[in-house]
């Protein structure tokens, strides 16, 4: 754990306190000095925390260290070192054919999800705040109602009750119902639309409130400093306040766009055909829920950790040339 | 209500007309789009068995009966634990745990962002990594832990994690570090209020819009919470998974499976409706803008 200041106004702080006290103390000593200062601090964090290490990171570390072993959950862990990510990377083609088509998933949906949710949020504020309430309400609807996206399964049935099928026989685009999620040259896309539909969820919620936390007092004073329309105002004023919130947006789309799975498996099935729409998650369920390959799906958790950690960073440096 | 027309005024700023419209069509057409399913799920839930399985299929109802929510309600009634049961654990289970998480993360995202105690960046940013952490491979650890304390088959087993979802702690987190400017923080303690007191009373407050986001994510997920390798015994299960196992009945339950989705969605619109509509009043009401 660091105890070095990362924010720039925790630093700002740490600094006007040197200058006060700091004089001929040594690090440790401030460090100390400062921990017994703010030690309610830690007894406010206490609860989360002791929960969090028993119930989160502890089953990290612990799943990080099997990815080192075979272990199938009967028999003691047997240490192989880096056989499983070996195996995985060199030896697994339907790992490969899941790496990219997670990254096709992630490259689709992450970057317009993460802007429609943006753009519909910063729309939605514009509305008087009754109005606004009851618009947030009917674009979170598909989120809220769990299931609902059952209905696209409805739309693309694969008989003629299938709205799809039944519209293009009428006009007679097709003579035989298309059998749309067993069809591999179909899963893929079918099941990216569904994820654009379901894309404004819980970024987009971050979004609506974190615009209402926005200080209006800024729009004023922007307006006195020549900002001439909304673009300008959404790019030097709304969006260097909103920075915090386009992170978390940005972590939660990227943890949804990258584990995408639980769609496809509800609409194709799993395995999809021929592992047409075969992601990483369904790799990690497959090795971790059913052949319970613990060490295997351990080795795939930590690559796909690294693959959305450093996703997170590139979206943090681009984020961090906003209002520039 | 005078301050209601101010604020409407100074949002005109820099507005212009044309954008306005452009706006309100493009909300129009996609609000269509998103409002379908729920227009969909209500239809279905209104549609006589003949009218579920007409040919061509119909998106609206032509003659619309109740009979789906009697059916529901009747297969309800034969399960063996009463259904009552059921909904006491959902509704038990959504707002303990929403409210435990409310308050757990909270004041510890408030302790880590304004205490300033050496290690609460590391803290933060480690919690932060952790959301990325595929929970497939740690839920096997997780049971372990569970069995040794002897948490197994209780409440205790849902409601412990829905209190420490990283989720709630990085989302308060992200809303504290800037909502709540430093010199509010320091002026409370200059005038001797504790810790606890300035983040009840002082913090709090001001990022209640990240209240509502929290609540309405938290009691969602806890909500639709189903079946669960936790939970063994009938008595505890969830209304989820009861009426997924009235489902599974097949295609004569397709009425009644209409009717639940409907029952299913109703709460959380519901907990959203009321709290965003607090919200609307506490911002109106309160100076905290100004």
């Amino acid at each position: 754990m660091s105890d070095k200041p990362i924010s720039p106004g925790d630093g700002e702080a740490t600094v006007k306190k040197q200058a006060v006290n700091r004089g001929d103390m040594t690090k440790w000593q401030w460090t100390l000095r400062e921990m017994r200062v703010n030690k309610v601090g830690y007894f406010m964090v206490a609860p989360f925390f002791i929960l969090f290490l028993i119930f989160t990171v502890l089953p990290i570390v612990l799943s990080l260290f099997f990815s080192f072993t075979i272990f199938n959950m009967l028999e003691w862990p047997k240490f192989v070192f880096l056989d499983n990510y070996i195996r995985l990377l060199l030896d697994d083609d339907t790992f490969l054919k899941a790496i990219t088509n997670t990254f096709v998933f992630a490259a689709v949906t992450g970057p317009i999800s993460y802007v429609l949710s943006f753009m519909m949020a910063w729309f939605i504020n514009e509305l008087s705040p009754k109005m606004r309430a009851f618009v947030t309400l009917i674009f979170y609807a598909p989120s809220i109602s769990g299931q609902v996206y059952m209905i696209w399964q409805v739309i693309f049935s694969s008989d003629q009750y299938g709205y799809a099928n039944s519209l293009l026989i009428r006009f007679n685009f097709i003579s035989s119902p298309i059998l749309w999620f067993q069809n591999k040259d179909y899963t893929m896309g079918l099941c990216i639309v569904v994820a654009l539909w379901l894309s404004l969820g819980t970024s987009f919620l971050a979004f609506i409130a974190g615009l209402q936390t926005v200080d209006r007092s800024y729009y004023e004073a922007g307006a006195v400093d020549g900002i001439r329309n909304r673009w300008q105002e959404l790019w030097y004023v709304t969006l260097p306040l909103m920075k915090n919130q386009l992170m978390f947006g940005a972590v939660m789309t990227i943890t949804g766009s990258f584990g995408f799975g639980a769609i496809v498996t509800a609409l194709c099935g799993f395995p999809s055909v021929e592992y047409s729409a075969h992601t990483i998650m369904h790799h990690l369920d497959d090795y971790g829920s059913i052949r319970f390959e613990m060490g295997y799906a351990s080795a795939i958790a930590t690559l796909l950790f690294f693959l959305m950690v450093g996703a997170n960073l590139l979206v943090n440096r681009l984020l961090s040339k906003v209002g520039t | 209500m005078a301050k209601l027309r101010i604020k409407k005024h100074n949002h005109a700023l820099n507005r212009s007309l044309g954008g306005d419209i452009a706006i309100n069509a493009i909300l129009i057409i996609f609000g269509a789009f998103m409002f379908i399913p729920m227009f969909y799920a209500i239809m279905q839930s209104l549609k006589p068995l003949d009218e579920l399985w007409v040919f061509p299929p119909r998106f609206y109802v032509v003659n619309p009966t109740m009979k789906n929510y009697g059916d529901l309600f009747r297969l309800m009634s034969t399960s063996w634990v009463p259904f009552s049961r059921y909904i006491f654990n959902t509704i038990l289970i959504s707002t303990v745990g929403t409210f435990g998480n409310l308050v757990l993360s909270s004041l510890s995202a408030y302790a880590l962002k304004k205490v300033k105690f050496p290690g609460a960046n590391g803290m933060f940013r480690i919690i932060t990594l952790s959301l990325m952490f595929n929970a497939t491979v740690t839920s096997i650890t997780n049971f372990l832990t569970m069995s040794i304390l002897g948490w197994v088959d209780t409440y205790l087993a849902i409601l412990i994690p829905a209190f420490c979802t990283t989720l709630g702690l990085y989302l308060m987190g992200q809303f504290i570090e800037t909502a709540i400017p430093d010199s509010t923080i320091e002026s409370a303690r200059l005038d001797g209020a504790g810790e606890l007191k300035t983040y009840w009373y002082i913090a709090m407050p001001m990022i209640k819009p990240a209240w509502l986001t929290l609540i309405i994510f938290s009691f969602q997920g806890l909500w639709n919470y189903g079946a669960s390798i936790y939970i063994q015994s009938e008595q505890l299960k969830t209304f989820s998974y009861a009426i997924g196992q009235i489902l599974a009945g097949g295609i004569v339950r397709a009425g009644a499976g209409a009717a639940s989705t409907v029952i299913m969605m109703v709460v959380p619109i519901a907990v959203f409706v009321v709290s965003q509509s607090n919200i609307i009043e506490t911002m109106a009401s309160s100076g905290m803008k100004e």
